[in-house]
């Protein structure tokens, strides 16, 4: 009985796709202690993105929810899951009153990645790889949106340097099955067929936590990740 | 009995001395002075010209630990014992990513741009004229560098960009310059007269979160130079490659190659001191920049083209 549940899973997986067992996991991240507070952003010396910030926006490096819930948190399988292919639709990057929207994106390696400039004011986009090469294009109002892939896996610092308060990043992952957390720190990573896997959150201020866990079926698992919030 | 001692004597004092005994053995091919072990690396060349350079010369281990180290560290990591009283900071070669390149953003330089680099120093910076060494020195340099990171087994260098000649100065040609130096923006770190004061220039950084200054064009005098060269197409180049590691960025994707030419030109202007075409031509043309006009089609009719000159 032992020996066969993989092979009928395998069976599955390569005969009948559409009857493939596929479970999720799903979860919700959120921090413990006090996390340092988030600056206000002074956006004076550019106008045209001032104004369209009647409340001043503040720094991200921390995103917190109601009951300590995090958000900005990158939520993947690290390891047992299959290698696919990038998808062939491209992840969208805005800039847009001065601000990365969203603050963080996750693709796959080799996925195309379109830069967007919906501001009136030029933009450098400067992401400091160290994995792949590091480049830093500029990019003018009205300019068309920079396409570019990268090749290698790794956690990419973006930054524009003529709006210094501009910063985000770019998770580069060899998977799919990803999930940012938003507004309640909740995740989920659906259509896993069974297996044993490696869930890892990565959040940019407080590192890497992972957990194993095995899918047999049609299930939904649950799992929490915490992370302890840095006083500065 | 007696020879049992002797061999006995020579076992205690290689372990007594053990550094010694072992030292000489392993590091055959040159000493190795720094702090840090010779570690094995790949053997890697360069081709300038007709000369090859070989990363495993006794020369260029030489040249490097004595010339190089120094700033750029036994490890090429850019931490040398001297490291920490310059600014800009020595390059970090294990990062392979360099300022001077005719090769795009992101991409590896060409051999001939380290080549050149090494020749003419890197001004503004601590980085001296290397005219001492020959061509077959450089060269064995720079494939020595190559050893440092792994990106140079993986990756090619990038093509270098097409530079369109250059066409004549012209007052339009150096007023859409200054057109475009402010709707590029150029001024928000290099300010309105290019003295790198614009508004963002206090808060920029490099690579390694390390302070730096955008340049300013306007000091120096007739002989001051650009971080990568002093000829109008170093500048060309510079601003369509960009500066790799620094806040500049590359403008190849939204500058048209004779609106890049234009630029230069008014560039040039920014330089109060220096003697050049454009600054007569300014001077010719009372010394004032005339607004720039918008022409219909830029693209298809650069207004720098010969028929242009509307005087």
């Amino acid at each position: 009985m032992r020996t066969c549940n993989p092979c009928i899973a395998v069976a599955v997986v390569i005969l009948s796709p559409t009857l493939m067992l596929a479970g999720t996991i799903s979860g919700k991240v959120t921090y413990t202690g006090t996390p340092v507070k988030q600056k206000p952003i002074s956006m004076a010396k550019e106008p045209s993105c001032e104004k369209q910030h009647p409340t001043p926006i503040t720094t991200e490096t921390v995103v917190t929810g109601a009951n300590n819930t995090l958000e900005n948190v990158v939520v993947y399988i690290s390891a047992g899951g299959d290698e696919a292919n990038a998808p062939s639709q491209a992840v969208t990057f805005t800039q847009k009153g001065c601000q990365y929207l969203p603050h963080v994106i996750a693709l796959h390696t080799g996925q195309e990645l379109h830069v967007v400039n919906g501001d009136q004011t030029s933009h450098n986009i400067h992401p400091m790889a160290k994995a792949n090469p590091e480049w830093n294009k500029s990019q003018p109002p009205g300019a068309p949106p920079i396409v570019q892939k990268f090749d290698n896996a790794e956690f990419i610092s973006v930054k524009c340097q003529i709006h210094p308060w501009m910063h985000g990043w770019f998770a580069v992952l060899k998977t799919n099955h990803y999930s940012i957390t938003g507004d309640g720190g909740a995740f989920s990573l659906p259509n896993l067929p069974p297996g044993k896997y490696t869930v890892a959150a990565w959040h940019e201020d407080y590192g890497t936590q992972t957990q194993d866990i095995t899918i047999t079926g049609n299930e939904t698992k649950s799992i929490d990740f915490s992370f302890k919030a840095k006083a500065y | 009995m007696k020879n049992t001692t002797h061999t006995f004597r020579i076992g205690i004092s290689c372990l007594a001395w053990g550094a010694l005994c072992i030292l000489p053995l392993s590091a055959q091919d040159a000493p190795d002075v720094g702090p840090h072990p010779a570690v094995p690396r790949p053997k890697m060349e360069s081709h300038i010209g007709n000369v090859t350079g070989h990363s495993d010369s006794s020369r260029a281990h030489y040249d490097y630990r004595r010339y190089c180290a120094g700033c750029h560290g036994d490890l090429g990591d850019g931490n040398g014992e001297n490291a920490q009283w310059i600014d800009p900071k020595p390059r970090d070669f294990s990062a392979a990513v360099f300022k001077c390149r005719s090769t795009p953003t992101g991409t590896l330089p060409t051999d001939d741009d380290l080549f050149n680099t090494i020749g003419r120093g890197v001004t503004n910076s601590n980085m001296p004229v290397w005219n001492t060494f020959d061509p077959q020195q450089k060269a064995d340099l720079i494939a020595y560098i190559k050893t440092f990171s792994p990106r140079w087994e993986k990756e090619k260098a990038g093509q270098p960009i097409t530079i369109p000649p250059e066409p004549p100065v012209t007052i339009e040609s150096i007023s859409h310059g200054k057109a475009l130096f402010t709707k590029l923006e150029c001024w928000k770190c290099h300010g309105p007269q290019g003295k790198g004061d614009g508004p963002s220039a206090a808060t920029l950084t490099d690579s390694k979160d390390q302070p730096i200054r955008p340049y300013n064009f306007a000091e120096g005098g007739n002989d001051s130079r650009f971080k990568c060269g002093s000829t109008n197409q170093d500048i060309y180049r510079i601003f369509m490659t960009g500066v790799d590691g620094t806040p500049m960025p590359s403008f190849a994707d939204t500058i048209q190659p004779n609106d890049a030419w234009d630029l230069v030109h008014f560039l040039r202007t920014l330089q109060v001191h220096r003697h050049s075409k454009e600054n007569d031509v300014l001077k010719a043309a009372g010394g004032k920049i005339p607004p720039y006009v918008e022409k219909e089609a830029p693209a298809a009719q650069p207004p720098s083209g010969p028929a242009g000159g509307g005087k």
